[in-house]
């Protein structure tokens, strides 16, 4: 579904990505961890098409398609889903107008009929429930005033309404106490599908015990250094990064 | 700078003529008021922007067009022909002026309470002379302003208001002014006065369009007595034409524990001035102006403010937005004064302005004069552009850019529209606003 080659990526002129390859088949869910700065969230914004991050050398194909020639939200209404790290507060546009215009678009680019509001809204609730989200929280302004957990659930709910084939979704556990997380986590197992991709970007082990990845990847200055199974994630969790950099550090002695 | 000397003695010149004119004959009254007024004005002459409160606002372009007072030409519209303009018609009560004057035949006046007046002015000049050669002797004694002499000079119609003690009137009376083609350029000097006494309440909207392209000078005054109690929604809807020219003064004159809300909505013309004066003048008043201004192409549009804290205790609360596009210019000056016994003075102002291109621009200045000591007095002014984040949050869901710009634009302006308590208001102007805002994007 997804086959990312070389991907090198420039945010003012700094280079963050050196040379990423990752490839991600329909159904599987990965997740790539990382330290601050390692360069994470600067993948998912690539990927999602944000401005202001130049890709240098490489190419994502998603399925077969070239990705980094679409515009964001082209990529969007192919599919491709960005939960985000931190969701944007957009006061005065409701959070039921924007989506029901997000999925419309989303339908009209895919040949479907435009939902009306009476069966958004249905479909909309029915969404909601599954991430345990206040009701009244449709028709406020989107992310407006929303503590932490509330946004990263609507990020989840816009996630379910939108029906993605690959969610990215960026650090959706961090700031989230055990409920939210637990919630959230429920959220998104109810979502894996064989035809749906995700990846998980995240910092923390934590996320992990609640979603079951099937690669582990960690990322660590811009590459990725060490791919695995589920394990890996407790490894790491155990040793902590370090253990992924002295290793680093010791194949790069070993290798000069 | 050129000082416009030739451009206002035409306007003198055809103050001799219609000094002649049945108009001007019908109320001989008044001539006192429109010969001070025309002396006034001679005097004055046409702002320049080395004037202060002109500065930003060049009127050269206004000025130098001979423009000739409107006539009131007999028409065969219909009440079909207006109605993209009307409000809630089947409730409203409403008064239609063509080139500021009177149509009896394109106007409704539904069943009103007893004593309640809403009437022409022409007419209110013969019926009321007792409530208004006051009311006028007074505003026309002390004006500064060109534009306000010019109309008191040759006004003869526009809406006379008046709601007795204790009257709530739930519909909102709605004060439509058009223009027509005429064979020059003409100005129409619409002059409305509105009283609203003790305990009373009203909604008041009034509307500026055109039927047709063309050029043409809008110069109106409109004055607001709110009694003690009182209380009043005021909705100024001003879409006129492309190439029109609009300077309009609102006065609004508070008594104790009175009430007013101002709606500004600013849509149209190519030139427009506007500027609203509030006067706080008894214990407990308290105001709320919103104002909404959307320019585009060579648009200028400059609203001036002033809310007078006269007395004690009252609270004013104002709150302009601009959406500037093209090479269109704005100007918001708000000026604050609370006077030296007017303790506990609340004003709180701001004005903010998204800018959807780099060649527009916007002037924007508070003028805080503040005498007394124990005041809460707060400003804040914005400039900005649309936000990068929020357009690539909405775009990553699927909504285009144009779209998500639009949506955006018209979230920024969201909150004056939903302080619009008259339903069919705001879906007009909805509909207007999306409707310019997707073309512009």
């Amino acid at each position: 579904m997804l086959e990312i080659r070389n991907l090198h990526a420039s945010v003012e002129g700094t280079e963050i990505l050196h040379g990423i390859n990752l490839s991600v088949k329909s159904g599987e869910v990965h997740a790539i961890m990382g330290p601050n700065g390692s360069g994470k969230s600067t993948l998912a914004k690539v990927l999602a098409g944000r401005e202001g991050y130049t890709v240098v050398r490489g190419d994502v194909s998603y399925e077969g398609r070239d990705l980094l020639s679409m515009l964001p939200e082209d990529r969007a209404r192919q599919g491709v889903f960005l939960g985000f790290q931190y969701p944007v507060e957009i006061p005065g546009v409701s959070n039921m107008y924007f989506l029901k215009t997000a999925l419309n678009s989303v339908r009209k680019y895919n040949g479907l009929e435009e939902l009306d509001a009476m069966d958004f809204l249905v479909l909309a609730k029915e969404k909601m429930k599954l991430v345990e989200m206040d009701e009244a929280l449709i028709n406020r302004a989107v992310n407006e005033g929303f503590s932490g957990g509330e946004k990263k659930r609507n990020e989840v709910f816009q996630m379910a309404v939108l029906e993605p084939r690959l969610a990215i979704l960026d650090e959706t556990d961090s700031g989230l106490d055990i409920d939210a997380l637990r919630i959230v986590a429920k959220g998104v197992n109810a979502l894996r599908r064989e035809d749906r991709a995700m990846i998980l970007i995240t910092h923390y082990q934590r996320l992990l015990n609640y979603i079951v990845p099937d690669r582990v990847h960690v990322l660590l200055d811009g590459r990725i250094v060490k791919s695995g199974g589920k394990e890996l994630a407790l490894e790491l969790e155990e040793k902590g990064y370090s253990w992924v950099e002295e290793a680093m550090a010791g194949k790069q002695a070993v290798n000069s | 700078m050129i000082d416009l000397l030739e451009e206002k003695k035409g306007y003198i010149a055809s103050f001799a003529q219609f000094e002649q004119s049945s108009h001007a004959r019908e109320h001989s009254w008044l001539d006192g008021i429109r010969q001070d007024s025309i002396a006034r004005f001679d005097e004055l002459g046409f702002p320049t922007t080395r004037q202060e409160e002109w500065r930003f606002t060049n009127i050269a372009p206004l000025a130098k067009i001979p423009f000739k007072p409107a006539d009131s030409i007999p028409s065969s519209l219909t009440i079909s022909d207006i109605s993209r303009y009307t409000v809630c018609e089947a409730r409203c009560t409403q008064l239609v002026f063509l080139n500021g004057f009177y149509s009896d035949s394109l106007s409704t006046v539904k069943f009103l309470p007893k004593g309640v007046k809403i009437i022409s002015l022409a007419k209110a000049l013969e019926t009321d002379r007792a409530v208004l050669e006051p009311l006028l002797t007074e505003s026309s004694s002390c004006q500064s302003n060109a534009f306000a002499a010019l109309n008191t000079a040759f006004m003869t119609d526009g809406a006379f208001v008046h709601i007795p003690h204790g009257i709530a009137l739930k519909d909102p009376i709605h004060l439509l002014f058009l223009s027509t083609r005429q064979t020059d350029p003409a100005i129409s000097v619409p002059r409305s006065i509105i009283v609203v006494e003790s305990e009373s309440q009203a909604s008041i909207v009034e509307s500026y369009a055109s039927l047709d392209k063309g050029v043409y000078f809008t110069n109106s005054i409109t004055e607001l007595y709110v009694g003690a109690g009182g209380q009043v929604d005021h909705y100024k809807l001003q879409r006129e034409s492309d190439d029109a020219f609009h300077v309009a003064t609102v006065r609004v004159l508070q008594e104790r524990d009175s009430t007013y809300s101002s709606h500004s909505l600013s849509l149209g013309g190519s030139l427009v001035r506007s500027n609203l004066n509030v006067v706080l003048n008894g214990t407990g008043a308290d105001c709320q102006l919103n104002g909404l201004y959307v320019t585009r192409r060579q648009q200028h549009v400059d609203n001036h403010t002033t809310i007078d804290h006269a007395k004690p205790h009252c609270a004013s609360r104002e709150l302009y937005k601009g959406i500037l596009d093209d090479s269109s210019s704005a100007v918001f000056n708000g000026r604050i004064v609370v006077r030296k016994d007017a303790q506990k003075s609340n004003a709180r102002q701001t004005n903010k302005n998204l800018l959807l291109s780099k060649d527009a621009a916007i002037n924007t200045t508070p003028q805080f004069e503040i005498f007394a000591d124990d005041v809460k007095c707060t400003h804040g002014a914005t400039i900005g552009q649309l936000n990068e984040e929020e357009l690539f949050y909405l775009r990553s869901r699927g909504i285009d850019r144009d779209a998500a710009r639009t949506l955006l634009t018209y979230a920024f302006a969201s909150e004056l529209l939903t302080a619009i308590k008259i339903k069919p208001i705001q879906c007009q102007i909805d509909l207007v606003l999306l409707n310019r805002l997707s073309r512009a994007s």
